[in-house]
């Protein structure tokens, strides 16, 4: 076996178990930290593809920004967990139904038999001097790039419209402005009083010896 | 001496000869790295020390130059603590993944002209990725220490570099955009010329707000809320103790190491000679390895994360998020087109 292979086997393990502790942990905080590992090794997944450029966005977008997110809020949500499970026996056969149908049809559109060597041939390995990130950069900035503009509107409109829809009227608050308090010049703070120095009345401490 | 190892190593077969090459080219950073985070612990005693006129730690050693190896035997020595009712597994992890993901990052900062455990074509990504995986040795301690102090911290910590990360980032997209290339290396070469070259003149205010960013990433002072002694305790590791306290020490003076040497490597011309370009000065410090160069460029950054210690009272927690979301953001965001500007119109020295 080659060292890819290993890994290849490595990484994947680890993301399938990773995946299936994911839904079936009873604490959603473990939960959230397994989803991370999975994304991880899922990234390592796509390095042995050549993607590095996807591998290391997926690490830096869900792994550092989305699933902090997740988990903070996750941490502050006391979740009581007995409701979740209640009636779990009486929904089993509908649900085990759906599942059924569900992975059915994900083996008729991607079976075993659309795949495999004959179906799709292997890709060339790229040359040493491939770039993944230029790659990608040429197709999302040359050849789609209205697509990609188009997508990206859409996002700042949904980002906007998100924002407007929980934008609240201001409550009555006692938030402090900070442009105030960047406007307070020293003399509207501190007056300075000249005053004489007064004499001490006690006298002197005698010196000892 | 390289030559005598690899003899040596000929009896292996060919797969555990690399892999012996690759541990120890990561001992040859990661040990020094480790020596550089105790002498910085002294340096920053020192430093506050004499700033705030007195003399620091002066009894172990020659001038208290066997301190930071006392403070480790010490820390060592102690108990191990684990509350009751913590979450064990991840209370031990916690200190680990602060820590890996920081020394992880050393591997692709080159040191010098070739001097690099690993040139990938991303770096500067993979750079950005690691720094912002540090958070969760953060969030897992204050979870699983069940204290409230704890979790207070953490949940400060994630708030913070999640709104600080966005502003290094764009930081960085200035960067990539002026040397057209996300490879250190790369990034370092584009700046060879002069001290007029390197980049902190045409991204001078990227320059700024990055190392305001690491600061805030590193929770260094003046946004240390996460630990906030006098808010919170000590935040996050309030009840940490012993070696896993020192993990988190170590992960949090490697961090600033590393924020200082990307600091140098993007704006300050990494090994590159001041003198470059100057006639009699260049030939007159030829002699001089690029790795002093970058380490003394390192150092300024480092004495500044110091000072700054020793000079700025705490951010209070929502002046830290306007500073971050309402003043960085914005101005990075009008720097890329400033600079998209400066690159269509070939301003020189930097981009013709």
């Amino acid at each position: 076996m080659s060292a890819e292979l290993i890994l290849f086997y490595l990484f994947s393990t680890i993301l399938v178990v990773a995946g299936f502790m994911v839904i079936t942990i009873r604490n959603p905080v473990k939960a959230a930290l397994f989803l991370v590992l999975a994304f991880i090794a899922c990234a390592g997944v796509w390095i042995l593809l050549e993607a590095e450029f996807l591998a290391i966005t997926l690490v830096l977008v869900y792994v550092g920004a989305v699933m902090v997110l997740f988990l903070f809020v996750v941490m502050m949500l006391d979740i009581n967990l007995a409701p979740l499970k209640e009636g779990f026996t009486r929904y089993l056969p509908l649900g085990a139904i759906i599942a059924l149908v569900i992975v059915i049809e994900i083996s008729i559109v991607v079976g075993p038999e659309r795949f495999g060597l004959e179906q799709i041939p292997a890709p060339e390995p790229a040359a040493a001097d491939f770039s993944n990130t230029k790659e990608l950069g040429r197709l999302l900035y040359v050849q789609y790039v209205y697509p990609f503009e188009l997508a990206a509107v859409i996002l700042l409109v949904a980002i906007v419209a998100a924002i407007a829809l929980t934008l609240r009227p201001k409550r009555h608050t006692k938030f402090i402005k900070i442009e105030d308090q960047l406007d307070v010049r020293r003399n509207d703070r501190v007056r300075m009083v000249n005053m004489p120095a007064e004499k001490k009345k006690s006298p002197r401490r005698q010196k000892q010896g | 001496m390289l030559e005598m190892i690899d003899n040596l190593l000929s009896v292996f077969p060919e797969i555990v000869q690399t892999l012996i090459w690759i541990v120890l080219k990561i001992l040859a950073i990661a040990l020094p790295v480790m020596g550089a985070v105790a002498y910085i612990t002294l340096a920053e005693r020192k430093v506050i020390g004499y700033i705030q006129v007195r003399i620091g730690p002066n009894r172990v050693g020659p001038r208290g130059l066997l301190q930071p190896i006392a403070d480790a035997l010490k820390l060592i020595m102690k108990e191990t603590i684990i509350p009751t009712d913590a979450n064990k597994v991840l209370f031990i992890i916690a200190p680990v993944l602060a820590f890996i993901p920081i020394i992880a990052s050393f591997a692709v900062i080159p040191f010098g002209d070739g001097l690099l455990l690993s040139d990938i074509d991303a770096g500067l990504l993979y750079l950005l990725a690691m720094t912002s995986m540090g958070v969760y040795g953060i969030i897992i301690a204050g979870w699983a220490s069940n204290s409230k102090y704890a979790l207070l911290g953490a949940i400060r910590s994630a708030a913070q570099i999640v709104s600080y990360e966005i502003a290094m980032g764009f930081a960085l997209v200035c960067v990539l955009m002026a040397a057209g290339s996300l490879n250190l290396v790369d990034i370092v070469e584009a700046q060879s010329g002069s001290l007029l070259h390197w980049f902190w003149i045409p991204l001078f205010p990227m320059f700024i707000v990055y190392f305001l960013s690491g600061t805030a990433e590193t929770n260094r002072a003046p946004f240390d809320v996460a630990e906030g002694e006098s808010e919170i305790v000590a935040g996050f590791h309030v009840e940490y103790s012993s070696m896993t306290f020192s993990v988190f020490f170590l992960a949090e003076y490697s961090a600033m190491i590393i924020i200082s040497l990307l600091t140098a490597l993007m704006f300050l011309g990494g090994w590159l000679s001041p003198f470059q370009g100057l006639p009699y000065l260049e030939e007159a410090f030829a002699w001089v390895p690029g790795t002093v160069w970058l380490l003394l460029k390192t150092s300024i950054f480092l004495f500044l994360f110091l000072w700054f210690r020793a000079t700025f009272p705490r951010y209070r927690y929502d002046q830290i998020m306007r500073l971050g979301w309402k003043v960085f953001i914005p101005i990075t965001i009008v720097w890329i087109v400033v600079l998209g500007i400066a690159i269509l119109a070939g301003l020189g020295p930097w981009f013709d």
